[in-house]
């Protein structure tokens, strides 16, 4: 704003310095959580995510041909190839290897084109930098290969197999696939009943006259800061003593009437600030109040209802004390995905690979609404709260 | 009965029940109970029109009554009786007992702390970033960035910021990036810049601010316009930022003379205290986002008048920021204050997931939990939800009081 009257700012550079600082720092984390579900377990254990994104030097445990590669040489036995051509699933031919190793002890004790010897020097290897090798022994070989560290420096490297074992496995502790479902059969009705029961309140509210209107207001206006934490203990008692029990009736019913005081909050500022000559009109030319909400208000509400519905529906997808206290029995089955993190954490807490890939299936639906209808969810934003 | 199958037929049941509801007790209302036709025709419009608003609110008035109104005074009543005496009626008792534990006054003071510290660096950073990001090109791209944390969830930002603060052996790689930079620090000429000096100067300006607010908020007593319950809590307040500014000196004098374990890899969350400012980063990067938002469009509402007068006149870039702009937008500031307060008041998911409560990082909801579910005790777990029932009890009556303002 300061170029209005006609001065341009001399430090527009260091404002775009700090706004990517200040962006790279928020992003840092959650790129860490991504990037680390690309990788594998030893990966993630051997260098820090930030590294993964650069090539970088690495050691590579490779193994020589076995008995029958083996030629005989005299009393040597000997055994030539290349090591990169023969790895199934190693470094790419042509990568350069600079250092070596026989032992997992000292996995870069030689660099390339030394002579390595071993075993109470019964053994001797080599190997140039293409991975062009000489292994012999004094006693014939076994079936399998000498084992060989390699050094080189490697491109990046990624992996699905987390995602896989995440969500197409099937094995019980780690599957989030049986959560995920949960979560959405929590989330859509949770989301869906109390708009269409916020709406015909919100429109009351806002164009009804009777007594006790402004009194109503004001109360919702209250229960919006009330903490759910009170209602945890009555609401569960009831829930037991009625018959609804632990379940996703419970939860369903709980999500509706924490969320209705902002959906009714939320749709009635909106409402009221319609215009009123459209109502008056359709009222003259003889619609009843169901008509006009129907007809009228309900589809030009449509970017407040777009907004709650976000809000709650965010709100449902990430909430883990309702889905804890309300839906979360005994046997585990109705798992919501938060909890099922919450478990991870516990049972696999070193096991980033799979965390990091769990948390990030959780967090991916709410990140694709979120950019998807990032401009409803502002919206909704300012109308909650500024006034 | 497959709970997909379920949750279909619910949301055809509820939706359609509650359309079904709205559309027929209002057909009933117009064609049966007062028809409008007939020698009472008028009079039957009219009464009909007086029961509809009760039809329309109907739902949602034993909604709210029940899931949230109903709870309060349920609440209230656990917190006065033994469950494990027939819900026999025993005083104060459980708050006695609660008040006698050690573990629920760590858990007010560290709420106290989160209280401060969290609206306070969320406004601050978001006020930062809308001021930042509305005067550049790529601002948009950057404010959906920045506000992007808000869709994750509380568990989810737990796991992204226990990989952050992930701790290996010293001697192996750390793959935690907090420990990576901190393993960067020797005691040399950057460690005492970055872990001395910096810090020193943000305690120093937090502190001058804080006193600053107080000053303005005792002032006006000396005046002696306000009536006696103004006075007071403008003393009030106004002593508590004294206060707090004379703990943020006192931190000043201990971070100068603190010995760094250098080159030792820290386990972040055990550290006890420090811990809690660890915790209150994962909220903070939540709330930013927020905080941004609404403070930006706050911002841009500004009449450029004022802006370009204060440019004629020869003002700074500080000086509109701080005297032209912040003073315009402090209603929209002391919302988003108390939005986030809100937010504070009834974080669980953060400390539930990452500490649990452990190495003196419990907060009043985890508090709660721990009482209702753990312990299964729920005279003291429903207390200590008065309790936080109580802390948000002036947000309630102010918001109550706004909006009653505006409806005038």
């Amino acid at each position: 704003m300061d170029n209005i009257a006609g001065r341009k700012s001399g430090l527009s550079w260091a404002v775009n310095l700090s706004v990517v600082v200040l962006v790279l720092l928020w992003l840092f984390p959650t790129v860490g959580l991504l990037v680390s579900s690309f990788r594998t377990a030893d990966q993630i254990a051997a260098s820090g995510w930030w590294k993964a994104l650069f090539p970088s030097e690495q050691v590579v445990q490779l193994r020589t041909g076995g008995a029958e590669a083996a030629t005989q040489e005299g009393e040597l036995w000997v055994v030539k190839g290349n090591l990169l051509e023969e790895a199934e699933d190693g470094p790419e031919t042509g990568t350069e290897i600079t250092r070596f190793g026989v032992s997992s002890k000292a996995v870069d004790a030689y660099a390339v084109g030394e002579v390595a010897s071993f075993t109470k020097d019964t053994k001797t290897f080599t190997m140039d930098a293409e991975g062009n090798y000489r292994f012999t022994s004094t006693k014939e070989l076994k079936k399998r290969g000498q084992r060989v560290f390699i050094t080189a420096t490697l491109p990046p490297e990624f992996t699905l197999a987390n995602y896989d074992q995440v969500l197409l496995s099937g094995n019980s502790n780690d599957s989030m696939t049986k959560a995920f479902l949960n979560t959405l059969t929590v989330t859509i009705p949770a989301t869906i009943i109390p708009i269409v029961i916020a709406a015909f309140a919100a429109y009351a509210l806002a164009w009804m006259e009777f007594p006790g209107r402004a009194l109503l207001i004001a109360a919702v206006v209250g229960l919006l800061v009330v903490p759910l934490q009170l209602a945890l203990i009555p609401l569960l008692k009831l829930h037991l003593n009625i018959g609804i029990g632990k379940g996703y009736l419970g939860v369903w019913l709980a999500h509706t009437g924490f969320g209705l005081p902002l959906a009714i909050y939320l749709l009635r500022n909106y409402m009221s600030g319609l215009p009123r000559d459209i109502i008056e009109n359709a009222k003259v030319d003889g619609a009843t109040d169901f008509q006009i909400f129907t007809k009228i208000i309900l589809p030009l509400s449509f970017p407040a209802l777009a907004s709650f519905a976000i809000f709650q529906f965010l709100w449902t997808w990430n909430d883990l004390l309702v889905a804890k206290v309300f839906l979360i029995d005994s046997t585990g089955n109705t798992t919501v995905m938060t909890n099922q993190i919450v478990e991870l954490l516990g049972t696999r807490g070193g096991n980033w690979e799979i965390l990091a890939t769990a948390a990030f299936v959780s967090i991916s639906v709410p990140l694709l609404v979120f950019f998807a209808m990032q401009r409803y969810l502002v919206r909704g934003l300012l109308a909650g709260s500024v006034k | 009965m497959s709970p997909a199958v379920l949750g279909l037929v619910t949301i055809i049941v509820g939706v359609g029940g509650c359309l079904g509801y709205f559309y027929l007790s209002n057909l009933f209302l117009d064609k049966v109970l007062f028809p409008a036709r007939g020698p009472n025709a008028g009079r039957n419009i009219n009464r009909a029109n007086m029961v509809r608003p009760w039809l329309f609110l109907g739902p949602a008035i034993v909604a709210l009554g029940l899931y949230l109104g109903y709870p309060v005074f349920e609440t209230l009543r656990l917190s006065l009786t033994d469950r494990t005496q027939d819900d026999a009626f025993v005083g104060l008792a459980n708050y006695q007992q609660m008040f006698a534990e050690p573990k629920f006054w760590e858990a007010m003071r560290n709420n106290m702390l989160w209280l401060i510290v969290v609206p306070a660096a969320s406004t601050a950073f978001g006020l930062l970033a809308a001021q930042l990001t509305d005067r550049i090109k790529w601002g948009a791209f950057a404010k959906s960035l920045i506000f992007m944390p808000m869709a994750i969830s509380f568990v989810g930002a737990s796991v992204i910021f226990k990989l952050v603060y992930d701790a290996r052996p010293a001697g192996n790689e750390q793959i935690g990036i907090l420990n990576a930079v901190w393993m960067q620090f020797d005691g040399g000429f950057g460690s005492i810049l970055f872990l001395k000096v910096v810090p020193v100067l943000i305690l120093a300006a937090f502190a001058a601010i804080v006193a600053y607010v107080g000053w303005l908020l005792l002032r006006p007593i000396l005046d002696g316009k306000d009536n006696i319950v103004l006075k007071a809590l403008r003393a009030f307040s106004g002593l508590v930022s004294l206060y707090i500014a004379v703990i943020a000196l006192r931190n000043i004098l201990d971070i100068i003379g603190m010995d760094f374990p250098y080159g030792q890899p820290q386990t972040w969350l055990t550290l006890p205290f420090y811990n809690n400012f660890f915790l209150m980063v994962v909220l903070i990067w939540i709330q930013t986002g927020f905080a941004m938002v609404i403070l930006s469009a706050a911002l841009r509402g500004i009449p450029e008048e004022t802006v370009e007068a204060a440019i004629v006149d020869g003002a700074n870039p500080f000086q509109i920021f701080f005297k032209i702009k912040v003073p315009q937008i402090m209603p929209t500031i002391v919302v988003v204050w108390t939005t986030i307060t809100l937010v504070v008041l009834k974080v669980f998911d953060i400390v539930f997931a990452m500490t649990n409560g452990q190495w003196e990082t419990q907060v009043l909801a985890n508090y709660m939990y721990d009482k209702l579910f753990r312990a299964n005790d729920w005279g003291v777990g429903s207390a200590s939800a008065i309790i936080i029932m109580l802390l948000v009890s002036p947000i309630l009556i102010w918001n109550v009081v706004q909006a009653r303002k505006e409806m005038r």
